[in-house]
């Protein structure tokens, strides 16, 4: 029954104490992780709104210059048929060999970006061809293209297949001649100008195309990657394509990945020049940094976390040490309040045997004063009636010694400095525990060297001290039965007082720590551990010393010294007492 | 067993709320020439003081109805010149120190030799009587 309950004690104990470690555990985390996922949160925040700015304004500034360039390529391109419209006739340029000339000096100059010319009167039918397919009197009249151009002075053209079936995309001008209206038109080469666009490259995913208002590719995109043209054709019915800013969008696609796309007019609003890209990878230095401070972050979390449980469990096993102290000091505390109690007791059964006593030994001596009575002087028996009450005083007299000394030892502690005659306490204590020595199977002896200075300390202590070795030696011995040796003797300024046993002896592993504060030997409720470090408190107060020789199966010896004066600190102080008293 | 014999009979009070240990002490004490008186309280001891002069009183300190001490300060009120003697148990010896203080006598540890009180009761009649002249 005990042990269960012991059991259970101790695991209501062990799930405190774990509680404890949890909940300081808890506390640590949450303090340090607060201020850090917020902090963190917030510089990660304005980190990516910046980033996202800037990749934004890299892309802007990227398709901005592309857009540019792709505007002058068609100006210029424009420009070069001008010049020919302006400074050559129809009936010049009617003529294809002319037309020829004209044309390789175009190609000479800007390479094979222009494929072909050709001369168109009003009414669709080409006069005049140079190039490399046989499109000469080719009828335009019900081309897309031709009836554009004819609307407008300068037309270039969306990229279409066309009579030759390959894609291109023609440059037209518009003129008169004679009251007619003639357009000189140039064929641009599909591969050149889709080079031009194709080279607006970042990364893998990172790329750009040409879109007319329709929502049809002018430029051949990477369509193993464009899977749908949804999100363009929804970005260009959102966006206003009047307006001439570069525009910058996300959106995520129907398979669920997030792009950015960037958006910029060309052609005076004809064509949309789209850079897209996945968002991934244009964010992807940002989702670098962000894995890196998340590593780092939870490295740094596992390291808090890791060091909150150590440090909660070495503070939890102080915090069951300083408790487990506690409950020996309150179990010490309780058990002087026992011992208290048991003197207190003690005291009053001593005082109150002392009346009976007194009583017990004035009846014998009226005997003794009746038996000198004449009438008993001849009794046969007065020998033995004397014999009889002499022993009942001499037992009298006995028991008013055992409860003197009683008494004399439940007296509260008196920690008044007096003088105080070492023999006579050590006799008292000797006398005191004579009976346990008897029953112990003990023998205490005693040297006293003779004529010993007094020692001014308290009285009541200096019994604490020697009445705990002499009670420790006969624990010591108590099954085996042995030898006590008291002894005192004048060492210099020092009375030295020898307390040694021939008992079973002190385990050099237990030697070192035997006045440390509840180191104890004995079973439980047997000691409190606080016995010899009382003593040694107690003589290091009084300016003393406390030492302790033992061997296994050879004994053990404390030798207790307390200075009776001041110890001399020099020799010139002995030469000063010379001096003064000389 | 040596009795200590007094010329003239000393007038002794004998004051303890223990009943046996006083009358057996008035009964030896009567038989060596005293004129013993027994008060088994402090009260019956002042009602006494009040009928007759005492040469000595010898006093318990730990009495039930009436402390020692108090006792004491009463009887020197009644009698300034009264020679007390205390009987202190052994962890009274504080109580003791007090009561000479008040201006008794002595005092006796209990339980006391016969002879040890019946000097100590000798010595406080000659204290008593030191100033009167002696009879032939």
């Amino acid at each position: 029954m005990w042990a269960t309950d012991m059991d259970k004690s101790n695991r209501q104990h062990r799930d405190y104490y774990r509680s404890l470690i949890r909940n300081m555990l808890l506390i640590v985390i949450i303090v340090s992780f607060t201020p850090m996922i917020l902090v963190s949160g917030i510089i990660l925040y304005q980190f990516q709104t910046s980033y996202h700015e800037k990749v934004h304004a890299h892309l802007k500034e990227l398709v901005q210059k592309h857009k540019q360039n792709i505007d002058s390529f068609l100006q210029e391109k424009l420009g070069d048929i001008r010049f020919l419209a302006d400074n050559y006739t129809f009936e010049e340029l009617s003529d294809e060999s002319f037309l020829v000339d004209r044309l390789e000096s175009l190609q000479k100059n800007f390479g094979l970006v222009f494929v072909d010319l050709g001369v168109i009167r009003e009414n669709g039918i080409q006069a005049a061809y140079a190039g490399p397919f046989k499109l000469g009197k080719a009828l335009y009249s019900e081309a897309d293209w031709f009836q554009k151009a004819m609307k407008k002075k300068y037309f270039i053209s969306d990229v279409f297949l066309g009579l030759r079936g390959l894609p291109h995309f023609i440059i037209a001008v518009r003129d008169n001649w004679m009251g007619k209206k003639w357009i000189l038109r140039a064929t641009i080469d599909f591969v050149a100008f889709n080079s031009l666009v194709e080279n607006i490259r970042i990364g893998e995913t990172g790329f750009a195309f040409i879109l007319n208002k329709e929502g049809k590719f002018q430029t051949k995109p990477l369509l193993d990657i464009v899977t749908t043209r949804k999100p363009y054709i929804d970005f260009l019915n959102e966006r206003d394509t009047t307006k001439d800013e570069i525009q910058v969008g996300e959106q995520t696609d129907e398979s669920g990945q997030k792009k950015i796309y960037v958006a910029a007019s060309l052609k005076n609003g004809d064509w949309l020049l789209v850079y897209q890209q996945r968002a991934s990878e244009a964010f992807s230095d940002f989702q670098k940094t962000l894995r890196v401070a998340l590593m780092i972050m939870l490295l740094g979390g596992l390291g808090i976390i890791t060091m909150a449980y150590i440090l909660s469990k070495r503070m939890v096993s102080r915090i069951a040490s300083a408790d487990k102290e506690k409950l020996m000091m309150n179990e010490q505390v309780v058990e002087t309040g026992k011992l208290a109690s048991v003197g207190e007791l003690a005291a009053g059964i001593a005082h109150e045997i002392n009346n009976p006593v007194a009583i017990m030994i004035e009846e014998a001596g009226w005997i003794e004063d009746l038996l000198e009575d004449e009438e008993f002087q001849e009794s046969e028996n007065l020998n033995e009636f004397n014999r009889a009450l002499e022993q009942i005083r001499t037992q009298g007299r006995r028991c008013k010694e055992i409860t003197h000394k009683l008494l004399h030892f439940a007296r509260k502690t008196d920690s008044r400095i007096q003088e105080v005659e070492i023999n006579d306490i050590i006799e008292e204590l000797v006398a005191l525990s004579a009976q346990k020595a008897k029953y112990s199977n003990v023998t205490i002896n005693t040297v006293l060297q003779k004529d010993l200075p007094p020692l001014k300390v308290s009285e009541t202590e200096v019994q604490q001290v020697f009445l705990n070795l002499i009670n420790n030696a006969l624990d010591a011995m108590e099954k085996r039965g042995g030898v006590i040796d008291v002894t005192t003797l004048m060492e210099g300024d020092y009375i030295a007082v020898q307390v040694a046993d021939n008992g079973p002896g002190i385990p050099e592993a237990n030697l070192a720590r035997i006045f440390d504060p509840f180191f104890t030997t004995k079973p439980v409720g047997k000691g409190t551990g606080l016995g010899l470090s009382i003593c040694y408190g107690i003589i290091k107060k009084m300016g003393g010393e406390i030492v302790v020789h033992s061997i296994i199966e050879g004994g053990t010896t404390f030798r207790v010294l307390i200075p009776f004066r001041k110890p001399r600190e020099s020799k010139a102080d002995d030469s000063a007492e010379e001096i003064n008293t000389g | 067993m040596k009795e200590t014999v007094l010329t003239d009979p000393i007038r002794l009070l004998i004051v303890d709320d223990e009943v046996g240990f006083v009358d057996i002490l008035t009964k030896r004490l009567s038989r060596r020439n005293m004129e013993v008186t027994a008060a088994y309280s402090g009260t019956e001891a002042i009602q006494a003081l009040r009928k007759q002069e005492f040469d000595v009183t010898v006093l318990d300190l730990k009495m039930e109805e009436m402390d020692g001490i108090e006792a004491l300060k009463i009887f020197k009120k009644i009698d300034p010149k009264m020679m007390v003697i205390m009987l202190t148990g052994h962890g009274s010896a504080q109580a003791a120190r007090e009561g000479i203080e008040l201006g008794a006598f002595d005092y006796l540890t209990k339980p006391c030799e016969l002879e040890e009180l019946l000097v100590k009761i000798t010595k406080a009649y000659q204290e008593r009587n030191k100033d009167q002249t002696v009879p032939d």
